[in-house]
């Protein structure tokens, strides 16, 4: 287990709780009741930090090293997923992937971002940021899907597009922007799930779609709070109170109408616990696509489109 | 300076240093090849310096100004006004940012949306106004563009748009985010029902503006050297720690690379697009 800053608490706690473990096995001394005890406090103390955790320390969970990603999540909540790879141009992109599955036996389609575990395959899902040939696999995807009537769930989960030389030269702009205006109108069940970092038009160019959902610790932002600190506050440091303004919190995102639903996590964060955390998405997922389903594809198709052309606040002083 | 060598600003080479000697209002130094050129001549020539063509920035009321027809104009969502929802606050606060970009730019926002017509034709053109908060896209911009584009679609006549923007707003946080799909959603309509849209990307067009409707035209039309991508140099520099190749995200280069379909000097510019938007409605120019 690996802790952050603001969890220290609870890692020296764990620390002494491993060491009772430890003592135990020689000692004679009864010491399970200690355990429990320390045990139970380590409980109350992770709630207790959670329950007030600010943006920047969820921003921290969000891209936590243990964090659970697409992949994970795919091979806990979906069957028979045979993953489909390129964009049949240029390249297969393995900061996104995506293939057809089953979601309680019903056909679908899944596609997310994927980011690397060791330092190996960190370079090879280039930490998950998306160059456009990623982008237009998952168009032809989702595509596919739209031609084979099969659902299509998103995970995201990126720091945002690839901002390289070579994703410059093959259109990144274009590729999002082209996602963008083919899913506002495909002819499916979509539904997007932000599963860690929601990083910007890398994130929405797979984020369209009937239902928003959030996982608690996730964010979901129109740059990075390092990004926005550097540029308005002309100091990287300033990225926690960046979070902060920027409302990239499932909560305030929830608050202000941009997303439907937020799936709760383990305690402590998914990563504490990746079955029970697959286990709520899957169940939420299965929820919203029956809803979904119940709709004529016209409404739904309608409902879409509302809802993109309800985004913004302004005030009309006609 | 002799009154002589004022009358003959083509002999005229500064070799930098001395920019700020010049009298504002009526001598205007060129970015591009440092000439000093008379500010009402570079004005008869569309702010495009006539010894090397440098395009110079303009504003949005100029550009369709110069763009359509001067008669029979008509702003589009001029009532609307930006919304400080989030109560963002960085070094500044964004209701004074607002209020300041408004004293500065006299605008409301930094889109400016009409009707009116290009040689005759009917259109709907909008512009960004880049002094207006960098032409940052936020709630407004979005949803004037919409505005515009559902004109096109209900009168089924075509919609130009010159982009000119940093990218998203981040003062607006996910709402300027949103507008990218907002934008883009509103296109697919329009693409549907075959109403032409013509993609004007001026320098700079950048970030989340390229990345949503910018890059969705029918045309996507670059003016010369215009700087457009996705991130911006700099950030490419940091990230790929590698000098960037001369000319990159230039419009020359978007060219080469299949990003736009052609490059038009802003003198041609209403000429050029009223002959393709005419041939895309089979019509006869003007």
């Amino acid at each position: 287990m690996r802790f952050l800053d603001f969890e220290q608490p609870i890692a020296e706690l764990e620390a002494k709780i491993e060491e009772l473990r430890h003592v135990g096995v020689d000692a004679e001394l009864n010491i399970s009741e200690e355990i429990g005890r320390l045990e139970s406090k380590s409980i109350n103390l992770t709630e207790q930090i959670f329950s007030k955790l600010n943006s920047w320390q969820i921003s921290q969970l969000a891209r936590h090293p243990l964090r659970p990603y697409t992949l994970d999540y795919i091979d806990q909540i979906f069957t028979d997923f045979e993953e489909l790879h390129g964009d049949r141009a240029f390249a297969d992109d393995a900061a996104i992937v995506g293939g057809v599955a089953r979601l309680d036996g019903l056909p679908v389609m899944v596609i997310g971002q994927q980011k690397g575990r060791d330092t190996k395959e960190k370079v090879k899902r280039n930490f998950g940021m998306p160059r456009p040939e990623g982008y237009r696999k998952a168009l032809r995807l989702m595509q596919m899907a739209e031609r084979f009537k099969l659902p299509i769930f998103t995970f995201i989960d990126t720091p945002g597009a690839y901002p390289g030389i070579d994703a410059e030269e093959r259109g990144q702009s274009e590729a999002i922007a082209r996602n963008l205006f083919v899913m506002s109108d495909l002819k499916t069940p979509i539904i997007c799930t932000v599963i860690g970092e929601g990083g910007s038009g890398g994130a929405l160019a797979i984020g369209v779609g009937d239902r928003i959902l959030m996982l608690q610790y996730s964010t979901y932002s129109v740059i990075s709070p390092e990004g926005c600190a550097s540029i308005l506050w002309k100091s990287a440091d300033k990225a926690p109170d960046a979070a902060e303004a920027l409302g990239l919190t499932s909560k305030r995102l929830k608050e202000l109408g941009l997303i439907d639903r937020i799936i709760q996590e383990p305690r402590g964060g998914a990563h504490r616990n990746l079955e029970s955390m697959a286990l709520s998405i899957k169940g939420a997922l299965i929820e919203e696509l029956a809803k979904l389903q119940s709709m004529k594809l016209d409404a739904l198709l309608k409902a879409r489109y509302q809802r993109l052309m309800s985004h913004g606040k302004f005030l009309d002083r006609k | 300076m002799s009154w002589f060598e004022k009358l003959m600003p083509s002999r005229i080479r500064t070799e930098g240093g001395n920019k700020k000697s010049i009298p504002e209002g009526l001598w205007s130094k060129c970015d591009g090849c440092g000439a000093v050129l008379y500010r009402a001549e570079l004005e008869r020539s569309m702010e495009v310096c006539p010894k090397c063509s440098h395009h110079h920035r303009i504003g949005a009321r100029r550009r369709l100004d110069i763009f359509l027809d001067p008669a029979g104009r008509e702003e589009i969502g001029a009532s609307l006004e930006p919304q400080d929802i989030l109560k963002f606050r960085d070094s500044k606060k964004y209701r004074d940012r607002i209020v300041q970009a408004q004293k500065d730019t006299g605008e409301k926002d930094a889109l400016i949306a009409m009707r009116g017509t290009l040689k005759g034709m009917p259109i709907t053109a909008v512009a960004f106004e880049f002094k207006f908060m960098g032409g940052s896209m936020g709630s407004v911009v979005g949803e004037r563009f919409v505005r515009a584009a559902n004109i096109s679609l209900e009168q089924r006549i075509p919609l130009v748009c010159f982009s000119a923007s940093g990218g998203a707003r981040m003062q607006e946080a996910l709402f300027s985010l949103m507008q990218m799909s907002k934008t883009s959603a509103v296109l697919a309509r329009l693409s549907k029902a075959g109403v032409p849209y013509i993609s004007v990307l001026t320098d700079p067009t950048m970030g989340g503006v390229s990345a949503s409707f910018a890059m969705l035209g029918d045309l996507n039309v670059g003016e010369p050297k215009a700087l457009i991508g996705f991130a911006g140099p700099r950030v490419i520099e940091q990230t790929v720690r590698e000098t960037l190749p001369e000319g990159f995200q230039r419009s020359e280069f978007l060219v080469e690379h299949g990003a736009i379909d052609i490059i038009v000097d802003r003198r041609e510019m209403r000429d050029r697009l009223g002959s393709v938007l005419a041939i895309l409605s089979h019509k006869s120019v003007q």
